[in-house]
């Protein structure tokens, strides 16, 4: 499904990720795990092609297709998504038509359709009720006033209805009590599927007692240091970041 | 069934009817360059006007006469030479094309993406519509309608021969003949509007916009417009059209009055998308507009809302006099600026009554190298007991050589009124933008849902038909402004 190898990528001239290595298959779980700074966020960020993280060096294949050169919303078309750690405000545009405007600008890039107003409502209220989101919160501008619980799930829904191959979950624990963090792993968990890969971004081992991954990965300094099974996660708790990197060198 | 789709219909009938229609050849009549008392004569001439409206363009120009142009405005253009400028064309004089094969391109894309119907398409292009409608047929079917409530609607022209004693006694009553520089050119020149009378307790039947659709293309140099709602009377009015209009003028002078009396409710909508100029700031129209309306009675109304995204100048005030006990006046404005546009652009609520309400909410949108300016007045007279105003005033700037600035005036003169003002400057945030991208949504469009989404209580107060449209126009008038 993804296949990066030897990625370079620099953000303002100054190089934050130095030949990253990382192969995930279809079905698949991975963790990245790693201390501040590591290039956690810039993996998430260069996946998903944001302008300002210059790809230097290495390839990132996905479903055999370079993706270096796709603009960010070719990316999403083509079924690559990423939860984000801070998903943005958007006044005056209700969550409802933020989802009906992107799920039909994909659909179009695919060559499919537009969806109606009352059939994208179908399909999200039936993908809502099970993270808990009310329809109430639909008619709200996006993520306005939102609370840190309340924004994760909408991005967990919106993974429910974009149904993507890829999905990226960058820090989607951050911030959340321990409520929160059941339900929208449980979000998730609903997600996995032999034909979706996914790819969750984390500091701590917490979010993986509820995500169970594959594999795990460790990410310092740039570099992938240390892969493992989930027992790696584990491990990292245990001794800290600081020892699995000198144990690694 | 909407009014839009309505019109439609009724347009697609009267084609079938018209299929064989003739084509008449449509001579220019054009007078010579220049203004001077013999100009004034012969337009008034031209419109078989009364003596007395003769003196009263007459005492307009002699007063012009004396008048300097305004210079306060944030706005720079190279000076406009009066005297080299025709003032008088027969109302259908542009050339005819024969198809819309002659069309610019660039304008029928637009129309494309605005959705607007092929015939329509047709008349708005300037193309010869004989084959297709004929105009005048559809107005004349609005008018019975109209005619039946007791509404009347007609050209100011017509309104002057027809019912002289209306049009003396509310003419230059809200916009005084000396009002302004452009608005005494307006008085002394002006080619021809509309004129709206709504008896005592009527409810216009039909949103005034639908007509105006059609019509839009009657829509001249120096227009002039009347609109008088009596007592208990409500009336929703739409100029101008979502559409870009094809127009070979360059100075646009404008004065609209509004009067409503005891408990009388106008609504007047605007969309004005004239031709901005170019992306190097070339050409464009010039935009010196003169809007005011009197709540004359108690418990009256007056709500202005618009949308300027055209013109390479924009000086405009739409404004309330709220005259009358415990009337309201409203003033919802978006104003697009981009490539070397600048629109000057706010109201003036004059609080005289007990009671009186004003709400001002502008959204100004800068791009490119654009100057958007909101200028407001809020005055409060010492009569105005309990007066209440709110004002918000929202920027939003996209790049970094564009501007925003905003120019509040308050005068308070009584201590009971409450005035409040609120005003905000943001950019379009990047992380906005990939939040958008990375959900499938490309730039242009993510551009469009964040303005529109800025924008959203204005857009609320258009007419429902109108409403799709503009912002469809909101983000056809930003394509390109982010690299």
């Amino acid at each position: 499904m993804l296949e990066i190898k030897d990625l370079h990528v620099s953000v303002g001239g100054k190089e934050i990720l130095k030949g990253l290595n990382l192969s995930i298959g279809a079905g698949e779980v991975h963790a990245i795990m790693g201390p501040n700074g590591s290039g956690k966020s810039t993996l998430s960020y260069t996946l998903a092609g944001r302008v300002g993280y210059d790809v230097t060096g290495g390839s990132i294949i996905y479903k055999g297709e370079d993706l270096t050169a796709l603009p960010t919303d070719a990316r999403a078309a083509k079924g690559i998504f990423l939860a984000m750690q801070y998903p943005v405000e958007i006044p005056g545009v209700t969550t409802i038509n933020f989802f009906k405007t992107a799920l039909n600008s994909q659909r179009r890039a695919r060559g499919e359709s537009d969806l109606d107003a009352v059939s994208v409502l179908r399909l999200v209220r039936g993908k809502a009720a099970a993270l808990k989101v009310p329809e109430e919160m639909l008619k709200r501008a996006l993520n306005v006033g939102f609370s840190g619980g309340e924004k994760k799930r909408l991005e967990i829904l919106q993974m429910a209805l974009f149904e993507p191959s890829l999905a990226i979950l960058d820090e989607t624990d951050s911030g959340l009590d321990i409520d929160a963090l059941k339900l929208v792993a449980d979000g998730v968990n609903a997600l996995r599927a032999p034909d979706r890969a996914m790819l969750v971004i984390t500091h701590y081992q917490r979010l993986l007692n509820y995500i169970v991954p594959d594999r795990v990965h460790v990410l310092s300094a740039g570099r992938i240091i240390k892969d493992g099974g989930k027992e790696l996660a584990h491990e990292l708790e245990a001794k800290g970041y600081e020892q699995i990197i000198k144990d690694a060198a | 069934m909407s009014a839009i789709r309505e019109t439609a219909d009724q347009v697609a009938t009267l084609g079938e009817k018209y299929k064989y229609g003739f084509v008449t050849d449509i001579e220019m009549e054009v007078t010579p360059k220049g203004l001077n008392e013999d100009v004034v004569r012969l337009i008034s001439g031209k419109k078989n006007e009364p003596e007395w409206m003769l003196e009263w363009r007459l005492g307009a120009f002699r007063r012009w006469k004396e008048m300097t142009e305004p210079s306060w405005a944030r706005v720079h253009y190279p000076k406009i030479d009066y005297q080299n400028s025709s003032y008088y064309a027969a109302p259908k004089a542009n050339p005819k094309l024969e198809s819309l094969d002659e069309v610019d391109p660039k304008l029928l894309e637009t129309y494309a993406k605005l959705g607007i119907p092929l015939h329509e398409q047709k008349l708005l292009a300037g193309v010869a519509v004989d084959a297709v409608f004929d105009s005048v047929s559809v107005a004349t079917t609005f008018k019975k309608k109209l005619g039946e409530a007791g509404v009347i609607f007609c050209p100011i022209s017509e309104a002057i021969r027809e019912h002289p004693e209306l049009v003396k006694k509310y003419l230059g009553s809200v916009v005084p003949v000396s009002d302004n520089f452009f608005a005494t050119l307006n008085s002394a020149v002006f080619s021809d509007g509309s004129f709206v009378y709504v008896p005592k307790g009527v409810r216009c039947p039909m949103e005034l916009s639908t007509y105006f659709r059609i019509n839009a293309s009657e829509t001249g140099q120096f227009e002039r417009t009347l609109i008088i709602a009596e007592e208990g009377a409500y009336v929703s009015y739409l100029e101008g059209c979502t559409a870009p209009m094809r127009d070979e003028n360059q100075l646009h002078a404008a004065v609209v009055e509004l009067v409503a009396l005891d408990g009388a409710e106008i609504k007047y909508s605007t969309v004005q998308n004239w031709y901005p100029g170019n992306e190097e700031g070339v050409g464009g129209i010039f935009n010196f507009v003169t809007k005011r309306g009197d709540c004359r009675g108690r418990d009256s109304k007056i709500s202005w809302t618009q949308v300027e995204t055209g013109s390479a100048i924009t000086w405009k005030y739409p404004s309330c006099i709220l005259r009358g006990d415990n009337s309201v006046g409203e003033f919802y404005s978006i104003a697009i600026a981009n490539n070397y546009q600048q629109a000057d652009t706010g109201t003036k609520m004059i609080h005289l009554g007990r009671n009186t309400r004003s709400r001002i909410v502008s959204k100004g949108i800068s791009a490119g190298h654009a100057q958007n300016t909101y200028r407001g007045l809020v005055s409060v007279h010492p009569k105005a007991e309990n007066a209440r105003n709110h004002t918000q005033c929202d920027s939003l700037l996209i790049g970094k050589s564009c501007g925003a600035h905003t120019v509040p005036y308050i005068e308070s003169r009584n201590p009971s009124a409450r005035i409040e003002h609120e005003a905000t400057t943001s950019k379009i945030a990047e992380d906005q933008l990939f939040y958008c991208t990375s959900r499938g949504i490309n730039q242009e469009e993510a551009v469009a849902l964040i303005v529109n989404g800025f924008c959203k209580e204005v857009l609320q107060q258009l007419p429902m038909e109108f409403a799709v449209e503009a912002q469809k126009l909101v983000g056809i008038s930003l394509e390109g402004s982010v690299g």
